[in-house]
């Protein structure tokens, strides 16, 4: 199991509480995760990438294990604690200064 | 006894008002989608318990969420805006070509026969319609063949804010867009033709009659005479007698003809309303001073509507989307301020009251009488 955090905001479209548990088939990749996610929430779609290109909206952030994976490649495989379930992939609000 | 709901869309959250038809006391339900910009959210004429709201933030972009309860309990539905085919481009703030780039939903209007029938008015500035309840959408892309090319975004952005349906022709529509102007369809959205003539923008083109590119902040009709409209441009109040084939200015007598929502009264069509502001740099009320203005000639002859409203140190702004009128016999009018005020009037803007004072910034109202 992939467990992911989402921020407040996600979390209330999506109607969930905590973390987010998802089982994910083949390489485990930032990718397959969010395919995984809007399947699962498909409210969440066009709101952490866009619907066409797939990229990342420009104020998400990518952080696991300590490091920031935003601009790390969508297809490459997540850290061993992210695949493990021992550490949460977090989505996050970029933080808006002011 | 008729119940009152007005709809309230703010910089962080909705807010759904109710009363009965005396209109005193109101129940303030809310904030829905806290935190969220809520562009606009409004109920359907055919069903009072289907909403739809248009939710949006710069983090995670664009949600339209719908209601079959009245406002109590809400639903995110379709909000994928995809341009028809290859988008083009507009024009850019350097004067080269810029692709078009959606951004958020400006306006939901829904249908005048069916609930699950409504057209979304978007920035960069299109149209796009859905006919299953808000779950998919598709563009009306003709629009954007009135030299769009040639459309330009405002300090505001380049937005489709204003949508009219007209009640006697189903394949008739008006919509207006900021820094773009007026746009009229006979063909239920196939095909647009500019509506733009007469309109006199000198200090902010360089043709001041070009045929688009005029800043329209709003446009109203009443629903018995269709081919009169009445526009709230950037500056100068305008009015149009055959459907928008010509307009000629009505701004006589107003402090200033600067401002943004128009409203016509549910019960004469010759009385329109408007908040005057002093000027582009100045988005404020002239003198400090909240005043709707009244005329009941159409245009021309105004008076200041002033009873209740704050007459000195006032600094708010009253937005396009923020004035309405409700349709029960004595006309209530109703507007939502950027200081967060929602006022009141149930004598056709005699006297004003506030409902609720510390809202957020109001973008937009919208009333329905309920059964």
């Amino acid at each position: 199991m992939i467990r992911v955090i989402l921020p407040a905001h996600l979390r209330t479209l999506a109607r969930v509480n905590g973390d987010v548990a998802l089982e994910v088939g083949g390489l485990i990749t930032q990718c397959a995760v969010l395919d995984s996610l809007e399947t699962a929430y498909p409210m969440l779609r066009g709101t952490i990438r866009d619907f066409t290109t797939k990229e990342r909206r420009p104020f998400i952030r990518f952080f696991a294990c300590g490091q920031d994976l935003s601009d790390a490649p969508f297809d490459n495989v997540l850290p061993d604690a992210v695949l493990t379930g021992s550490q949460p992939f977090r989505i996050v609000g970029a933080m808006s200064g002011g | 006894m008729s119940k009152i709901r007005i709809a309230v869309g703010t910089r962080k959250g909705a807010f759904i008002l109710t009363s009965d038809e005396k209109r005193e006391h109101w129940d303030i339900d809310g904030p829905h989608f806290a935190g969220w910009e809520i562009y606009h959210v409004t109920g359907t004429p055919t069903d009072p318990n289907r909403l739809y709201a248009s939710q949006s933030n710069g983090w995670f972009g664009q949600v339209i969420q719908r209601s079959n309860d009245g406002g109590k309990t809400w639903d995110p539905v379709g909000n994928q805006f995809t341009y028809d085919g290859v988008p083009g481009t507009h024009q850019w703030y350097d004067g080269s070509q810029h692709p078009w780039e959606f951004k958020r939903v400006w306006h939901l209007e829904p249908s005048l026969t069916d609930p699950d029938l409504l057209y979304a008015g978007v920035e960069d500035a299109a149209l796009f319609r859905s006919s299953d309840g808000g779950s998919t959408w598709q563009e009306l892309s003709g629009l954007r063949n009135v030299k769009g090319n040639l459309w330009q975004p405002g300090a505001g952005g380049m937005c489709l804010h204003t949508i009219l349906l007209s009640p006697d022709n189903p394949d008739r529509m008006f919509v207006a867009i900021s820094a773009a102007g007026a746009f009229r369809t006979d063909d239920g959205g196939e095909t647009w033709q500019p509506v733009n003539q007469g309109l006199k923008s000198d200090g902010e083109l360089p043709d001041a009659d070009a045929e688009v590119g005029h800043c329209v902040h709003s446009i109203a009709m009443h629903p018995s005479r269709p081919n009169v409209l009445f526009m709230q441009k950037h500056w100068d109040v305008m009015r149009s007698d055959n459907a928008g084939e010509s307009w000629y200015e009505v701004s006589g007598s107003l402090p200033s003809d600067f401002g943004f929502p128009i409203a016509v009264h549910a019960h004469e069509p010759n009385t329109i309303y408007v908040v005057p502001i002093k000027s582009d740099s100045e988005h404020f009320p002239p003198e400090g001073k909240l005043r709707v203005y009244r005329s009941r000639t159409g245009g021309n002859e105004w008076e200041a509507l002033t009873n209740g409203l704050p007459q000195r140190d006032c600094y708010v702004n009253v937005l396009r989307n923020a004035l309405a009128v409700d349709s029960l016999d004595s006309c209530g009018i109703y507007f939502g301020t950027t200081g967060g005020q929602v006022y009141r009037s149930v004598d056709s803007g005699d006297s004003w009251m506030p409902i609720v004072r510390d809202l957020p910034p109001v973008l937009s109202l919208e009333v329905q009488v309920l059964p």
